[in-house]
């Protein structure tokens, strides 16, 4: 009897993630590799062209000046808040989309991603119109605690951060969609609450995605102009980050505006470049 | 048979879809656009200018005024700071007429060899823009360094902001401004929205903005007043056009719709 | 009696309605057919899918009414779903920690739990580095680690090679002796089944069409599934003393049985012949053959005829008769290799 097991199904266990990376053999097909060469040169020649026209020579004694490094601080100090407010409220935002099913939530979804395709100075206007003191919210706040953002650098992290939030909320709520949401069950099965299930199961299962947005979310973060200089104003110290440092550099010196432009783009390249070797790229 | 069909029907659609962007590109007015219709020697029918972003309303209705004088013909025209204008002049962007908001900005381009001499044809004045309607925090110069009144002026690098250092020193204060605002119509969304008291800006966007905003005169305006030149580009492709336009400007009837929209006569 | 309920669950094309008692100590196999509800009927009493009717009462309270969450059970998934960012031994952990263990202790339970599976040195491995069989260990310590009234398995060695396979199942046949609470297995592998439960259950189409213990089962099956399941030939007839008349085809058997009845014989006892045989066993008859396959180290011989039937036979009876699909052939079954049944 024992030998009429009449089928024996080839259920794919835990570890066939090993037999899916299979090699693909043959040179890669040029019908992908012209365009993918393309958009390369696309994005990196107009960084080239940066390259060649920067002022070698004064390179240092710019950088050295005081209101370049205040600005870059700035930049960086904003853009790190950003983030991390970004993360406290669009990891549950994004959680929320892909766990929890309730009326209207394409349409949420589709709302979350309006700063997207909203023009930035459009979405500055927009937070003034709350938050300014003129606004709903920001009459509210003046009155109740005295506080104001216009002008300020919480200002400058809200405007980063509105702007920046649609790039963390997708990012975490696709690697939401991706996850296997058997381990929660697990988890469940288990006696786990929905809260250490999150905690415990989900997050550090999605970690990848959530750190992929992160950065993503830095990066915009670090390079919002237009929000920023309408929402936070330009005041060096206080709200003036490295793009405003740029745009107004454009106005009198050229060379200047390309210097503080490599600060950014080396700066930001080497802490995505770190944080990707040690992140993004893990399996 | 399938693979070759699906190659073009992906090719196509983009070639196609470049060339279209590439068409309307050099059809607007943006400040990469490329050379003129090649028309030859035999006339252009196309002038563009390059003008300051305080002259868009002024500017656009002489447009009209020399298209109707000239028919045939269309003016283009590309508005942005004085300073990125001149670089994309410098950068030889396909300019037929230069109109700057200082001698400083034309003087760029003058000296790159790319503009014959520059005729100042119009001056701007600071004015002190406040809400209108508003608690009136702010009813001369020297309120703006009082202690809680919140200051937007523009930055030091363009045109409104020079004057505005030029005229707070002529009145010996010292004014803590909230925000160094990155050109004249940024400064004076703040006062509109009410996120600040006051504001140095010219007296042509204060009257531009209609009834939102409130313009107060100050003498100390007096000694920062913005000389607007003018200019045909060398080698302009629409050269006879360029003169042209330039003269309207200068005439009497320029003078007019300059004047009426706040500007002084030179 | 551990756990008594009755599960529903209705969905558009299909409606699960079981009934379920295991005693404590007990191990049963639900048993079925892919698609029958068997996972389903696990996943109800687990508390992750939810029951449209019907209740479950767990050492008599009720367990339907709590969330998975609250449910004192443990269950092993069957690709055991180990959580792949957490070490053997945090995984095993997980669940005494979230019932309030503090970490030290939670650890060093779940050490023990691994020393018991045999799996003391692999405690510091992600699941990644783990085996397959090491995986279904360390899967069974963690849903043992919440010390469950009730231990759900689902399909507990189907990820596993045939290898590994025998060795796990001998293992997990221990585990589950130990284990004091009602524990509910789901295969569609006979065999785990046999081996492992004291009592099967067979759910085809949402319901329950057989149960009784492993030994029961075998040797009276009750549908065609459970017969396939257990290899044997059984049809369904009509029985009139030895004789049971199945279509056209009339078999003889040693029992004694009146109205209806099933015959069931393994396909060892088919004897198949190039000419009518002498000497005339009592069933006989001529068949076509419809297909020949390997099965195991014998040959399976489809046959079609009054009835279908499954011959094997030995690879040197296949040459010896010469035998080829489409042939004509002669089937005897002698009736003491046949065993009749009221059904």
């Amino acid at each position: 009897m024992s030998s009429t097991a009449p089928e024996q199904l080839d259920v794919p266990g835990p570890r066939g993630r090993t037999a899916r990376g299979r090699e693909v053999t043959g040179r890669p097909p040029w019908m992908l590799v012209v365009p993918a060469l393309a958009g390369l040169a696309f994005l990196i020649l107009p960084l080239a062209g940066l390259l060649v026209r920067a002022p070698w020579s004064t390179l240092l004694q710019r950088l050295a000046e005081p209101h370049v490094l205040e600005a870059l601080r700035l930049s960086l100090v904003s853009a790190t808040i950003a983030t991390a407010v970004c993360l406290l409220f669009g990891v549950p935002l994004a959680w929320l989309l892909a766990r929890v099913e309730f009326p209207g939530r394409r349409l949420v979804r589709a709302l979350v991603t309006v700063p997207l395709v909203l023009p930035p100075v459009v979405g500055g206007v927009a937070l003034l119109l709350v938050l300014g003191r003129r606004g709903l919210a920001g009459q509210w706040l003046e009155a109740t605690f005295g506080v104001t953002l216009p002008f300020t650098t919480a200002g400058v992290v809200i405007a980063e951060a509105f702007v920046a939030m649609p790039f963390l909320v997708i990012s975490v709520e696709g690697a939401l969609r991706g996850a296997d949401q058997r381990f929660e069950e697990a988890a469940a099965t288990l006696g786990a609450s929905r809260w250490t299930v999150f905690r415990r199961v989900t997050l550090p299962m999605v970690m990848p995605g959530v750190v992929a947005g992160a950065v993503l979310c830095w990066a915009r973060a670090l390079g919002e102009f237009g929000a920023t200089i309408t929402f936070a104003g330009n005041f060096p110290g206080t709200t003036r980050t490295m793009p405003l440092a740029v745009y107004l550099a454009l106005e009198t010196e050229p060379e200047a505006a390309i210097v503080l432009s490599l600060v950014l783009l080396a700066v930001s390249v080497v802490i995505l470049a770190s944080l990707r070797d040690r992140w993004v790229s893990a399996p | 048979m399938f693979r070759r069909l699906s190659r073009w029907a992906i090719a196509a659609p983009v070639a196609l879809a470049l060339a279209g962007l590439a068409g309307c590109g050099s059809g607007g007015a943006g400040p990469s656009a490329a050379s003129p219709p090649a028309s030859g020697g035999g006339g252009a029918k196309q002038v563009t200018v390059f003008a300051a972003a305080s002259l868009t309303g002024t500017f656009t209705e002489l447009g009209r005024r020399f298209e109707a004088a000239h028919p045939g013909t269309t003016v283009r025209f590309n508005f942005g700071s004085s300073a990125t204008l001149a670089q994309q002049i410098t950068q030889g962007a396909p300019a037929d007429v230069f109109a700057a908001a200082s001698p400083a900005t034309m003087k760029t381009v003058t000296d790159a060899g790319l503009a014959g001499s520059p005729t100042t044809f119009t001056r701007n004045r600071l004015q002190i823009a406040v809400p209108a309607g508003g608690p009136a925090k702010v009813s001369g110069l020297k309120d703006l360094a009082a202690p809680g009144v919140k200051v937007a002026l523009c930055a030091e690098q363009v045109p409104c902001g020079a004057a505005a250092v030029k005229a707070l020193a002529a009145a010996g204060l010292t004014v803590t401004p909230v925000t160094l605002e990155q050109d004249v119509k940024a400064t004076l969304t703040k006062v509109r929205l009410g996120e600040v008291d006051a504001a140095l800006v010219y007296r042509t966007d204060v009257l531009a903005a209609g009834g939102e905003v409130r313009g107060i005169d100050f003498p100390e305006a007096g000694r920062a007043v913005n000389d607007y030149p003018i200019a045909t580009v060398t080698g302009a492709p629409a050269g006879d056009l360029a003169r042209r336009f330039v003269e309207l400007v200068l005439s009497p009837q320029g003078a007019g719709v300059l004047t009426k929209a706040g500007f002084e006569a030179p | 009696m551990t756990l008594d309920a009755r599960l529903v669950v209705a969905r558009p094309a299909f409606t699960l309605d079981v009934a379920l008692r295991v005693a404590p100590g007990e191990v049963v196999a639900l048993l079925g057919p892919n698609g029958a509800g068997k996972t389903t009927a696990l996943r109800a009493l687990a508390g992750l899918t939810p029951m449209s009717g019907g209740r479950i009462s767990l050492r008599g309270r009720p367990l339907h009414t709590l969330p998975a969450e609250g449910r004192p059970i443990g269950m092993v998934f069957q690709d055991y779903l180990l959580f792949p960012h957490l070490s053997a031994l945090d995984n095993v952990a997980f669940g005494p920690r979230c019932q309030g263990v503090p970490r030290a202790e939670a650890r060093r339970a779940a050490a023990v739990l691994l020393e018991r599976v045999g799996l003391a040195d692999r405690a510091a491995a992600r699941p990644r580095e783990l085996s397959g069989g090491q995986a279904q260990r360390v899967a069974l310590a963690r849903a043992l680690a919440v010390r469950p009234e009730l231990l759900l398995l689902d399909e507990p060695l189907a990820a596993l090679d045939a290898h590994t396979r025998l060795e796990i199942r001998s293992q997990l046949r221990r585990h589950l002796a130990d284990f004091d609470g009602a524990t509910v297995l789901v295969t569609h592998d006979p065999l785990d089944a046999m081996v492992l439960a004291d009592r099967l259950i067979v759910i085809e189409g949402g319901a329950v069409v057989q149960q009784g213990t492993p030994a029961e089962v075998a040797r009276r099956p009750r549908t065609d599934y459970v017969a396939r399941l257990v290899g044997l030939n059984l049809y369904r007839g009509v029985a009139d003393g030895s004789r049971v008349t199945v279509g056209e085809l009339a078999l003889h058997t040693c029992e004694q049985l009146e109205g209806p009845a099933f015959v069931a014989f393994p396909p060892a006892a088919v004897a198949l012949y190039r000419s009518r045989p002498d000497g005339s066993p009592r069933n006989l008859w001529q068949a076509r053959i419809e297909g020949i396959e390997r099965h195991g180290d014998n040959v399976r011989v489809h046959l079609d005829g009054p009835v279908t039937a499954f011959a094997d036979i030995t690879p040197a009876a296949v040459a010896d008769l010469d035998l080829s699909a489409g042939q004509r052939i002669w089937v005897s079954v002698k009736a003491t290799e046949t065993h009749a049944y009221a059904a």
